[in-house]
């Protein structure tokens, strides 16, 4: 199901290609996911599971789970969520672990096109979202050259999804659209010494700020002198009977097919949270020409801003708390959800069971922060409730407990895009600082007020309650590691 | 929770398994890895970490935050073994033994 007409978003699709998904001629746009191509066709089973022979369809459609391993051309195992469709291909739905296809190994010859070693540079940025881009453009207009890389094909993170209005002061980019914010971004880093490198996934890093890099197949070695992850997050699953159904997304996943895509998810969703992220999507569903059966909370009160649940209830969608999500029914896809009314201790209220009938269910329930290469570093790490889990230890400069390693946006504890912009700014300017060898004291300590004021502000209110406690314990934390002297 | 739910969807672990193996004794994200493979398949554990470490909290009486996770290790995404291949460098042919042993 493609959409046709959407009030913000008009999409930009490659030309429509023949490719064969089981020995079937299917028609998809070229570029777009393999996983979206077969989503519009009416596929939702990509794989069987490996020990149980379980129906899978895709879950996070950023790469990170998994769950939509295909056969593509006699290859097993690849994500089809983020590979994109060419014409011709051959998918296959997978099952078990796959095979490995016949493969002639040849010596490898000498190859001059192919630098391994990339050199060093001052200042690494992984992750060119929000959070990325914004210590690209802070450390930039100092001077100091910077690389980001990102896994995806373009740039802007989530917030290439992103079709709601940003809230906050007009500094913050309030009343710009996410999908717009990137461009944006992406303009002021134009004539700065920043270069993006798209494409390219960061495998590890290793002492010595080394940073192994894969990029069109190949690995490449690249060495900074400081690096800031802004790696962001990823969505959490919830562990309930079917959970593993084609047709149970994360939201992010949601926003991608739809947002980015140009797929409906299905013809009728049930939203499981209320928080922004559960009712933003919620609402951008309905934009999309989805119709959502109901928003369920399992707390006796929603999580996100009033006026997203005021618009999402003004479309007649009932957001219900102290409600969760049973179980999911069907076989091979969703084909209903069993929700109840909880009691205080989160324990179903027998005989207040509802089955809704619905083909999607989306997945709202929080992020965790992706700290695996500070982990891998040796980076120290605490489990911090309020910033969404384990992230790596930081000071108020965003410097984590190896000298020169920053963290910023999601993956130092999850908030907005708003807010990760502006600790985006923090890391680089904490960056500069140290790579500048005669760095304007003045100059920087205005622009840290600036961003620090700016930071204060968001973090203001209610909302701001859990990031304001989190941010506070760990300025401990990092004193107890001997950080912020 | 119902034993049948899958916890870990890349290795198929369900929870009345993992129930099991902390019955069993084992109390760490690490051991129960080791055992069960939860967290050893192409997602390496970023789809179920989190979920096994609650449940070792509300089966041991330990606090969700302090149960540790198991340690990450480079890659962070699956890649093809021809990556590791090194051109002018790496001969594939000597590793199967059919190639020039010098």
């Amino acid at each position: 199901m493609r959409i046709r007409e959407h009030p913000i978003l008009d999409f930009q699709k490659g030309p429509l290609v023949e490719f064969e998904h089981d020995g079937r001629k299917l028609e998809g746009h070229e570029g777009e996911s393999i996983a979206a191509a077969l989503h519009a066709a009416g596929v939702r089973v990509l794989r069987h599971s490996i020990r149980l022979n379980r129906p899978r369809g895709f879950f996070c459609a950023i790469g990170r789970c998994s769950s939509c391993l295909m056969t593509v051309d006699g290859v097993p195992n690849v994500m089809t969520c983020v590979t994109a469709l060419k014409a011709g291909m051959r998918v296959e739905t997978q099952t078990g672990k796959g095979t490995i296809p016949d493969v002639r190994f040849t010596e490898a010859p000498s190859d001059p096109d192919y630098p391994r070693d990339l050199g060093s540079v001052p200042l690494a940025i992984v992750g060119a979202g929000p959070a990325g881009l914004s210590a690209a453009v802070a450390a930039g207009r100092l001077g100091v050259e910077c690389v980001v890389l990102d896994e995806n094909p373009v740039p802007g993170g989530q917030l290439i999804k992103q079709t709601h209005m940003f809230f906050g002061s007009k500094e913050h980019h309030a009343r710009v659209r996410g999908i717009d914010i990137g461009e944006i971004l992406l303009k002021e880093i134009e004539d700065l010494p920043v270069s993006v490198m798209t494409g390219t996934t960061v495998l590890g890093l290793y002492p010595g700020k080394v940073l192994a890099l894969l990029r069109n197949g190949r690995l490449h070695r690249l060495t900074a002198d400081s690096v800031i992850l802004a790696t962001g997050a990823s969505e959490n699953m919830l562990a309930f009977p079917n959970g593993d159904l084609p047709g149970i997304y994360g939201a992010g996943a949601v926003q991608t097919l739809m947002n980015v895509d140009g797929v409906a998810p299905g013809k009728r969703v049930l939203m499981v949270g209320a928080g922004n992220i559960g009712l933003i999507v919620s609402y951008q569903l309905l934009q999309a020409g989805v119709e959502v059966a109901a928003v369920v909370e399992g707390l006796p009160e929603i999580g996100g801003y009033h006026v997203h649940a005021a618009k999402v209830r003004r479309a007649g969608v009932p957001v219900m708390t102290s409600h969760t999500l049973l179980h999911a029914v069907g076989t091979d896809r969703v084909e209903g959800a069993i929700i109840s009314e909880i009691d205080g201790d989160w324990r179903p209220i027998e005989g207040t069971e509802i089955k809704l009938e619905v083909d999607t269910i989306c997945l709202a329930v929080g992020l965790t922060p992706n700290c695996e290469l500070a982990s891998q570093l040796g980076c120290d790490e605490a489990y911090v409730a309020e910033l969404g889990g384990r992230v790596a230890i930081h000071d108020t400069d965003l410097e984590t407990t190896v000298p020169g390693v920053y963290v910023a946006g999601d993956a130092s504890g999850i908030e907005e895009a708003s807010t990760a912009m502006l600790e985006g700014r923090l890391a680089g300017l904490s960056a500069a600082a140290k790579l500048l060898t005669r760095p304007d004291a003045d100059e920087l300590t205005r622009l840290r007020i600036e961003v620090e004021e700016g930071l204060r502000a968001l973090r203001a209110g209610p909302f701001g309650e859990h990031p304001r406690a989190g941010k506070q314990k760990m300025v401990e934390l990092a004193r107890s590691c001997g950080g912020d002297q | 929770m119902n034993r049948d739910v899958i916890i870990c969807r890349c290795e198929d672990v369900t929870y009345g398994e993992i129930v099991d193996a902390i019955d069993a004794g084992l109390t760490t994200t690490e051991e129960i890895k080791r055992i069960l493979r939860c967290g050893m398949g192409p997602c390496q554990g970023r789809t179920c970490s989190r979920l096994i470490a609650r449940i070792i909290a509300e089966k041991t009486g330990a606090k969700a935050p302090d149960v540790p996770y198991p340690a990450v290790r480079p890659p962070t995404r699956p890649v093809e073994i021809g990556t590791l291949e090194e051109p002018g460098a790496v001969r594939i042919e000597t590793l199967t033994g059919t190639g020039d042993e010098e």
